[in-house]
């Protein structure tokens, strides 16, 4: 299996992804640039978090006019596995990948702590090892983290079982406490949470078991068992 | 032909309803705080200023207004913009 890493400018954990890709699960991965074009010999997308064109605007319009989103958007369309992580969620709702819109947090600040996810949708390619319920211990690192969509589109996304995370706890005014959330067919996932930051036991202060099933779904997914 | 130059400004601002933690912030600790207790309410706004040659004022108007749609310079879920020409 190999995955796509896309790079924008300012992209800041597309690192990170690569070695827990490579290092930790034994996944090929490469790096695209945002203005080139994706192979379709890819068969998963991450997009990764940081701070595409310094948050100019809002964060992730920009990356999301991007050539290469063109190509995520017609491969999101195949059913080709689709993950944003952070700015990378904010890419994918600012493209219309995904429902929603991601607001400067009501507290304001620039949040970052280890804080605890809720498992509500273990039918994707990223889910499908969770427990419905299941909580996972994960760090945020986000201004602009506060998940809100109106509520005609907060109903669609509970009656078709969009809400993929939720917070434990009201945390930074997100509607619902969303954390994450996918698209109708389930193949494309946005999450602000960094699970390629708790992986390793090194650098998990609790539970990194929890986080690597994130990964390891993908890998069900394409058919390895780990 | 030279096309006159003309300046529209975009305002982005929340929809109301929406909250605006940036002006709450501002009202509350700021403004409220240096005792000009009369104010009652602080909106956080974000001003483009584009400057364009079109033939007209209504077609620069009208050129900013697809812009402003196309390339999502404003959410339309969250936000409301207001154009306005200011010279011509």
């Amino acid at each position: 299996m190999k995955v796509g890493i896309v790079v924008f400018p300012g992209s800041n954990c597309d690192r990170d992804i690569f070695h827990v890709l490579t290092d930790v699960f034994d996944l090929e991965a490469e790096y695209f640039w945002h203005e080139k074009h994706l192979p379709s010999k890819i068969d998963a997308v991450i997009l990764p978090g940081g701070f595409s064109y310094g948050d100019r605007l809002r964060a992730g319009v920009i990356a999301a006019h991007s050539p290469i989103i063109s190509d995520v958007k017609s491969m999101a369309k195949k059913g080709v596995p689709v993950l944003g992580i952070c700015n990378g969620f904010q890419i994918l709702v600012e493209s219309g990948l995904l429902p929603g819109v991601l607001l400067k947090n009501t507290t304001m600040n620039f949040m970052c702590k280890w804080i605890n996810l809720i498992v509500q949708n273990n039918n994707t390619p990223f889910t499908n090892k969770l427990k419905l319920g299941q909580k996972i211990s994960i760090p945020i690192a986000n201004g602009e983290g506060r998940y809100f969509a109106d509520n005609k589109t907060l109903k669609e996304l509970q009656e078709k079982n969009q809400i993929v995370f939720t917070y434990e706890e009201s945390l930074n005014g997100s509607s619902l406490n969303i954390a994450g959330v996918c698209n109708e067919s389930g193949n494309v996932v946005g999450m602000m949470p960094h699970p390629e930051r708790a992986v390793e036991s090194e650098i998990n202060p609790t539970d990194n078991k929890p986080s690597s099933l994130i990964f390891e779904s993908l890998l069900k997914t394409a058919g390895i068992e780990k | 032909m030279n096309m006159p130059t003309y300046w529209v400004h975009v305002t982005i601002e929340n929809k109301s309803g929406i909250s605006d933690p940036e002006g709450e912030t501002i009202l509350n600790d700021l403004v409220l705080q240096g005792k000009f207790s009369s104010v009652s309410k602080i909106n956080s706004a974000k001003l483009l200023k584009f400057q364009i040659n079109e033939k007209n004022k209504k077609l620069a108007k009208k050129k900013i207004e697809r812009l402003c749609d196309e390339l999502r310079i404003f959410n339309p879920m969250v936000s409301k913009l207001s154009i306005n020409i200011i010279t011509d």
